[in-house]
């Protein structure tokens, strides 16, 4: 994919995070053995997730998400069976 | 003699003790073949060893996924030919969809290393013909991506199928989904199994190892000597 003739740049979060059905033993650990540990009982619920940081070439935000949700299917950058996937422009660089 | 592809990628850890089972069995000629490789014509099977290829980066398999040797892999997994992932092989064939499921981080979110008792649930796979079925054996496990997930239905359709191979016989292993150690795809050519058969061969090795993984190489002699 050849993006280089576009002109504006963009900072990209990818968040791959496991779908409500596959439990996520990270997040219970902090849960349980640190946060409630410490007493603060007003935290329900703690999901652990991957982020990955893009710095894309792209016309416009809009472009530049749908262009990196592609990327992220094609290559399996997050495995669809157990997680899911957002993507949002966070900035506009110069 | 039948040739049987070892495929090794950067990170792979177990294809010398794979190789050293493989030449132990008279009428197999294994032979070690790089990532990079993409012309598998000539084998007449492949193993995935175990390891951590790519430092497990992303996903336990999910690089090693895309290498050209897989590409070629998917190609021929059509034909038939007996496609056995060991451990990091069965997260490489999970994660390119050459098996169904996912293997994702084991319940305790601990890396569990020892002596895992089984029980074979189809033996009329290439690798566990050797086997009776609900046969008991033991052969060590050591990963901490082994939970294998998937959805209800496509449970349910593993079930129908007789895709489930092998379970653990105990429930502290790694939360896999009703103790799922081993799949096989439809045709049941592909399998991959979490425990190390190859490090069940040799009783030396661990007082406490009883030779029972030599029945899934065993099996393949046999498979590929018959067809």
């Amino acid at each position: 994919m050849n993006t280089n003739t576009s002109k504006s740049r963009f900072i990209v979060l990818v968040n791959i995070e496991n779908k409500p059905y596959v439990s996520d033993p990270e997040g219970e650990t902090i849960l349980r053995d640190l946060i409630m540990e410490e007493g603060y009982s007003v935290v329900e619920s703690v999901r652990t997730a991957k982020s990955l940081k893009m710095i894309v070439r792209a016309k416009n935000p809009k472009q530049a998400e749908k262009m990196v949700m592609k990327i992220c299917e094609k290559l399996r950058i997050f495995n669809p069976i157990i997680s899911s996937c957002t993507v949002n422009v966070v900035k506009s660089l110069p | 003699m039948s040739r049987v592809g070892i495929l090794v990628f950067p990170g792979s850890n177990c294809e010398r003790d794979v190789f050293t089972v493989l030449s132990k069995f008279s009428g197999l000629e294994p032979e070690l073949v790089w990532h990079t490789k993409n012309d598998l014509r000539g084998y007449d099977a492949f193993i995935i060893p175990g390891g951590f290829t790519y430092g497990d980066s992303l996903r336990a398999g999910a690089i090693a996924a895309h290498s050209p040797v897989i590409r070629e892999l998917k190609k021929i997994s059509e034909e038939n030919l007996p496609i056995l992932g060991i451990c990091n092989g069965f997260q490489i064939l999970v994660e390119s969809s050459l098996l169904p499921g996912a293997l994702t981080v084991n319940s305790s979110h601990k890396f569990v290393c020892k002596s895992a008792r089984l029980v074979v649930k189809n033996n009329s796979t290439p690798f566990t013909t050797m086997f009776k079925k609900d046969e008991s054996i033991s052969i060590p496990v050591a990963h901490g991506q082994g939970r294998y997930v998937i959805d209800n239905r496509a449970y349910r359709k593993l079930e129908r199928n007789n895709q489930i191979v092998i379970r653990y016989a105990q429930n502290d292993i790694n939360g896999s989904m009703n103790n799922v150690a081993a799949v096989c795809n439809e045709q049941g050519n592909v399998m991959g199994m979490m425990p190390h058969p190859e490090r069940a061969v040799w009783i030396q090795m661990d007082q406490d190892i009883r030779p029972e993984g030599s029945g899934v190489f065993e099996s393949l002699r046999n498979h590929l000597l018959w067809h």
